[in-house]
């Protein structure tokens, strides 16, 4: 029973730690909280959804799909709300009640244009077959998001650490003004910064669509709740803190819902975060900084 | 000396920090492989003139050309491509990258592989201290240390022309003396610089030409010689 219960808290946590990867890089290296965050998860899950009914019903190309849609939508978002800010040094609250009024926005308009019901992806997507390991049970649908998490996650430190393009996506987020000198067009970095962060949250967005095999309006919004926790318990811009972070809050939810009360989750998830507010201001795992990729 | 040999020529230069005018209308000429410096009290508008010229600030008014382009109001990224290098006030290396990473973003705009790599060769014979280093975090280098490699990491983007802002500010006497002797090693190269100092008894021996900046306007400019010769020079700048 514990056994599964951390199974599962795992594999659940792989996907907040994912969702969660994205909004710390895009506060990390543009500095501001974006609220529309969890606008482009919807967003990859409905285009992971509409994708597989309308053109080909496969998983393997979906989430590409629903990656580069929730990308383009972010760098747009992005573009068009915030560049503008950004140039004029407005400040911080200015960029974050921007977020504020977008994001309602566009949930509204996009439960206007799909209705607020709950659609579901395309029956034999997956495979419904499971496997057990020592009585702990783990479904195909499970494999494959823990596997994506992992290929994504890993592709994300490659990229900061392992490429002249992420060393300078580091440069921007320490100081842009210096980047510049440097000849880094910082404009372009924060357009590729939203992308990333776009995908990574699009990817998360059809990843949980096809583990709880549920999309809709407002599923984004449920997430940036958690998303909150992941990324002040891990510290605000700390890639790595939001790795554990993440992982944590999903083993605490799937704990306090199989020994408490499912109803718990959220009280024990925001519970921990003020805790945390109160003693690590900084997030657990120190000051936040994009080097602890 | 011709404004066509001119590497940097400004004319009427006027930058203004919201509605306070900190340069008031400055012309200025950089040769060609000249060393030029630009001396003056606190707040004479030396910096300022320095962020305007690399784009790091939009000038209120005039005109910057450099190597035949108009780049007043460009972003500094553009400027950069033309082969500026600005190693600012404050040195404001990436803290967080390693040395090597710093490095190699002062070559950004290169992509050749093997010239990047000959250019950080370069770098490091001429600072040994950064070839032990270079794995490390850069903040966690000495002043002097991190002096140095704002200094490489500008060499690294093979400038036509160099802005150095106060390179001695805050150094020991020792690490003084060898960024001048740095900046004498890269005036016999041919590389032409254009620097603000307050030690303005150094920065007038290394110069060929010199302007002496006063509330934001040129009070005196000409030959270094000849500036650090001027008695009103020598009692304000140069202790007597």
């Amino acid at each position: 029973m514990l056994a599964q219960q951390l199974v599962n808290g795992v594999l659940l946590g792989a996907t907040y730690a994912l969702f969660a990867l994205g909004f710390t890089l895009m506060f990390g290296v543009l500095k501001v909280i974006n609220l529309t965050y969890g606008f482009y998860f919807t967003a990859g899950a409905f285009a992971a959804l509409f994708f597989t009914r309308y053109v080909v019903a496969s998983v393997w190309l979906a989430l590409p799909v629903a990656a580069i849609a929730a990308g383009i939508i972010a760098m747009a978002c992005d573009g068009l709300l915030l560049t503008r800010l950004r140039r004029r040094g407005a400040p911080e609250l200015s960029s974050l009640m921007v977020t504020v009024g977008a994001v309602l926005a566009l949930n509204s308009a996009a439960a206007a244009l799909f209705s607020p019901d709950i659609r579901r992806l395309p029956v034999g997507l997956v495979s419904v077959e499971s496997f057990n390991f020592w009585g702990v049970r783990v479904t195909t649908a499970q494999f494959l998001v823990l596997g994506a998490s992992i290929v994504l996650v890993g592709a994300l430190i490659w990229l900061l650490r392992g490429t002249r393009v992420g060393v300078a996506i580091r440069a921007v987020a320490e100081n842009p003004e210096a980047a510049g000198l440097m000849g880094i067009n910082t404009g372009r970095t924060a357009a590729l910064v939203s992308f990333v962060s776009g995908a990574l949250a699009g990817a998360g967005g059809m990843l949980i669509g096809l583990n709880f095999n549920a999309i809709h309006p407002y599923m984004g919004e449920e997430m940036m709740l958690r998303g909150f926790v992941v990324v002040i318990v891990g510290g605000l811009g700390d890639i790595r803190g939001a790795l554990i972070a993440g992982l944590m809050l999903g083993v605490v939810e799937v704990l306090t819902a199989g020994y408490i009360d499912s109803g718990m989750k959220e009280a024990v998830s925001f519970a921990i975060l003020v805790l945390v507010l109160w003693t690590r201001p900084s997030g657990l795992f120190g000051a936040p900084k994009l080097r602890r990729a | 000396m011709s404004s066509t040999e001119s590497l940097l020529s400004v004319a009427g230069l006027e930058v203004a920090y919201g509605r306070t005018a900190a340069v008031q209308g400055i012309d200025l000429v950089v040769g060609e492989g000249q060393v030029v410096s630009l001396i003056g009290a606190n707040g004479a508008g030396k910096t300022t003139t320095l962020r305007a010229l690399s784009g790091m600030m939009r000038p209120r008014a005039g005109r910057i050309v450099f190597a035949g382009a108009d780049i007043a109001g460009l972003p500094a990224h553009r400027v950069a491509a033309l082969g500026m290098r600005h190693v600012p006030e404050g040195r404001q290396i990436f803290a967080e990258l390693t040395v090597d990473e710093n490095l190699a973003m002062g070559a950004w705009l290169e992509s050749d592989g093997a010239e990047i790599a000959r250019r950080r060769e370069q770098v490091l014979e001429r600072f040994p201290r950064l070839r032990e280093r270079l794995t490390q975090a850069a903040g966690t280098l000495s002043g002097g240390e991190q002096q140095m490699l704002a200094l490489g990491r500008a060499l690294m983007g093979a400038p036509r022309l160099l802005l150095l802002d106060e390179p001695s500010m805050g150094l020991a006497p020792l690490f003084v003396e060898e960024i001048f002797g740095i900046i004498e090693g890269l005036k016999r190269e041919g590389v032409t610089i254009l620097l603000v100092e307050q030690n303005a008894s150094a920065a007038l021996e290394v110069a060929d030409t010199a302007y002496v900046l006063e509330g934001g306007r040129i009070a005196l400019s000409g030959p270094a010689l000849k500036v650090a010769h001027d008695p009103a020079v020598m009692a304000a700048y140069l202790g007597g």
